[in-house]
């Protein structure tokens, strides 16, 4: 007892952050999280709050700080993409595309065609799992229960057929520097095939019960406004900016991996709220839909990994035939792959905004500094401001209309 | 003598019964909700436990009454503890004016199938109702838990915007029927025609209001799960928690029979003049039916806020149900219905 006064906090201690009259005890301090239903993982929020009305709203993040930067500097380039998958554990894929074309372009390795098909029908397909577990959650905190079993149901097909293709439901590391770790298997074709088919009736089927639930809309429209200039201010990117009218996707401003290949559009809406947001991320869906839908009908046939062996391992096959690919493997698997001095930084568009990679090599085999430029980060900045004025139930909401992870944002 | 002490027997096993069926009726509510909604919800449900998962409520009885007892080290005991009590005791008794049948010999006695008939029966439910309100707002103070305290303010702001609806929705029934009494409610819907055909309107307000009154979907603002954690019940455990949750799905149950009786024709039916025995029976599905209908809205709609409630229960609910009053009382004038 003696120990947990000595470490209790006075509001005198955090009065810079809270009102004057607060620390008269006109208004209550709620701890809201880091164990609470609505805050998506581990956020914790202190909020100040005159009745129900949302005074100040402080977040308080690093309850899931896992030093991913750091491990990945004392892992070789292969072994630190594991890591990767860890970070936005709703965007595995999309990491790991990150992570790989920024190593890529640092050692300037090609990728063969159908990787890159590959590619992108895997990073669009996590994108929709993505927004399915974003639209299930947020349609939960407002209590609409059944949207978040619905969209689960979808999110199952797209992990079935991320463990066809790589033997792991979430953390896949199925991307590798110089293609993907082993070719598709025959039925993924089809059950691709499959998924696209029957999506746009589910995704009509959710919106039956969101988009023009006069319910849904009372509790999201004008709720959690982003103004344009505010957006752009904060450095908001993804749905959520688009959200502000700012018509800015990484996969059309700066094309990777074959995304100028593809015809699609950039969903924009000019409202700001949280109802703008939940339309872009929906409009997304059926864009990324489109997007795998011309993967397919163009999948090339080829070698799904680039042949340079001083960076991509050797097919097993010739380990028992060529001495060659015995020292290449070797070499690759104890001491790695080295990198030339230098840095680069990739940004790729994640469901959630830029997600960028900094990568410095010191020609060694590990990277000498990562650093992740993550969208959960940025974009959950304009929580304490964009919550002041709204009550306890819209604050909830404009959480869940965020759409951060935060593995994404401790790192 | 004699005839008193008869008389005494028959409301004290009348009671008992009533009392014995909503104990146990309510555990298999539960049931009923988890398996319903998991339909909606392309789950399965509770299915381990006895066939079909039917022994699940006595499991989670038994779970629940050995649970541990927590207690907040700075809660007002006495409120406390009384906040469940005040909650479930008026869900059990507000069933006593609700009849489930017409008389019926039994024993050599004419037996109506009701623990009273009371003559301002309508008075009496809108005055239990509102009682359980306190439970909640004791319940919410006395946790010294600032999300219960908040559960325990909604429910206030809650109780006064809807209870004015409320009532006034069940004015149409009271004039169709020139009585206060349920039996004659029934009576007067029997000989015309059940109320919702005339009041059409007055059933709707009627409708909602009562799920505001149970603080189910979509107005659970005081244990909404997402905002307060658990309103009000956030710092109970064990058998008090439990007496929460026994209060809560009684009275979902009782505010179905009141919805029935007062709209439905109770346990108005086909046959049910020849077969007094049939009353129960309807009544039972009626009450079925719309505890179904309960469950598919939760698993619907989000949930409102509790300002946006207030300004429902304002600004449309009473002006509709006070038109409708009107609208009711110039048709019985005018046609004499």
């Amino acid at each position: 007892m003696a120990q947990l006064e000595s470490i209790k906090v006075t509001t005198d201690e955090i009065k810079h952050l809270i009102s004057n009259r607060a620390v008269e005890g006109e208004t209550m301090l709620l701890n809201m999280g880091p164990q609470h239903p609505a805050t998506h993982g581990v956020l914790r929020m202190l909020v100040e709050l005159d009745g129900e009305t949302v005074i100040n709203c402080i977040p308080d993040i690093g309850f899931l700080h896992t030093g991913i930067e750091k491990n990945m500097e004392a892992k070789t380039y292969m072994k630190a993409e594991v890591m990767t998958d860890r970070l936005d554990y709703l965007n595995t894929v999309g990491n790991n595309l990150a992570y790989v074309l920024a190593v890529e372009k640092l050692v300037e390795l090609d990728v063969p065609e159908r990787a890159q098909v590959i590619r992108v029908i895997m990073t669009e397909l996590q994108r929709i799992a993505s927004h399915l577990v974003w639209m299930g959650t947020a349609a939960m905190d407002l209590a609409a229960m059944t949207v978040f079993l619905y969209s689960f149901r979808e999110r199952e097909d797209i992990l079935n057929i991320l463990e066809m293709v790589s033997g792991q439901r979430m953390m896949t590391t199925y991307f590798r520097p110089g293609g993907v770790w082993r070719d598709v298997p025959e039925e993924f074709e089809k059950a691709v095939r499959d998924f696209i088919d029957i999506m746009p009736a589910r995704l009509d089927e959710y919106e039956s019960l969101l988009t023009e639930n006069p319910i849904f809309i009372d509790r999201t429209k004008g709720i959690g406004v982003i103004p344009k200039n505010k957006a752009l201010g904060w450095g908001l990117t993804g749905p959520i900016a688009r959200g502000s009218g700012i018509d800015y996707d990484i996969r059309k401003a700066h094309p990777y991996t074959g995304y100028e290949n593809y015809d699609f559009d950039v969903p924009v809406q000019k409202a700001g709220d949280v109802y703008a947001r939940y339309q872009v991320r929906v409009e997304e869906m059926r864009q990324s839909l489109r997007i795998i839908d011309q993967a397919l009908k163009a999948f090339p046939k080829g070698p799904f990994r680039s042949n340079n062996r001083k960076f991509v391992p050797p097919p097993r096959a010739e380990l028992g035939t060529s001495m060659e690919a015995v020292i290449h493997h070797f070499k690759l698997w104890t001491e790695g792959f080295d990198a030339p001095k230098g840095s680069v930084y990739f940004p790729v568009e994640s469901p959630r905004g830029e997600l960028g990679i900094f990568l410095e090599g010191d020609g060694g085999p590990k990277p000498y500094r990562v650093h992740w430029r993550t969208p959960s980060f940025s974009n959950l900045q304009v929580l304490s401001w964009l919550a002041k004025g709204h009550y306890v139930a819209d604050l909830i909401a404009i959480i869940g209309s965020i759409d951060f992870v935060l593995g994404d944002t401790d790192r | 003598m004699n005839e008193t002490l008869a008389f005494i027997l028959e409301w004290v096993i009348k009671g008992a019964v009533l009392i014995a069926i909503l104990l146990t009726g309510f555990a298999y509510t539960t049931y009923f909700e988890r398996r319903f909604l998991a339909r909606i919800q392309i789950r399965v449900g509770p299915n381990r436990a006895g066939p079909f998962g039917l022994l699940q409520p006595v499991a989670d009885g038994i779970k629940l009454i050995f649970k541990e007892e927590v207690e907040p080290a700075e809660a007002y005991r006495f409120a406390f503890l009384l906040a469940p009590v005040m909650t479930m005791v008026p869900a059990v008794v507000i069933m006593a004016v609700i009849p489930w049948g017409d008389k019926v010999v039994m024993f050599g006695r004419e037996i109506a199938l009701a623990v009273t008939d009371l003559n301002v029966g309508v008075l009496y439910l809108l005055s239990i109702a509102s009682i359980s309100v306190y439970g909640i707002v004791l319940a919410g103070w006395s946790s010294n838990n600032k999300y219960a305290m908040m559960g325990g303010i909604r429910s206030t702001a809650q109780m006064i915007s809807y209870e004015l609806a409320l009532g006034l929705s069940f004015v149409p029934p009271i004039l169709l029927a020139g009585s206060l009494s349920m039996s004659e409610i029934i009576q007067g819907q029997q000989s015309s025609a059940w109320y919702i055909v005339y009041a059409p309107l007055a059933a709707i307000v009627c409708f909602i209001a009562l799920l505001a009154e149970v603080n189910r979907a979509p107005f659970d603002m005081v244990e909404a799960e997402q905002e307060l954690v658990a309103g009000y019940v956030t710092e109970y455990s064990g058998m008090k928690f439990a007496l929460f949750f026994m209060g809560e799905y009684i009275k979902m149950a009782a505010v179905s029979a009141i919805f029935a009786t007062m709209f439905l024709g109770g346990f108005d039916g086909p046959g049910v003049d020849t077969y007094a025995w049939l009353g129960p029976i309807y009544l039972f599905l009626k009450i079925f039916g719309l505890l179904g209908l309960m469950i598919w809205i939760r698993a619907t709609l989000p949930r409102l806020r509790y300002d946006r409630l207030m300004a429902f229960g304002w600004k449309v609910l009473i002006p509709i149900a006070l038109l409708n009053v009107f609208i009711t009382a110039a048709l019985i004038v005018g046609l004499g219905i």
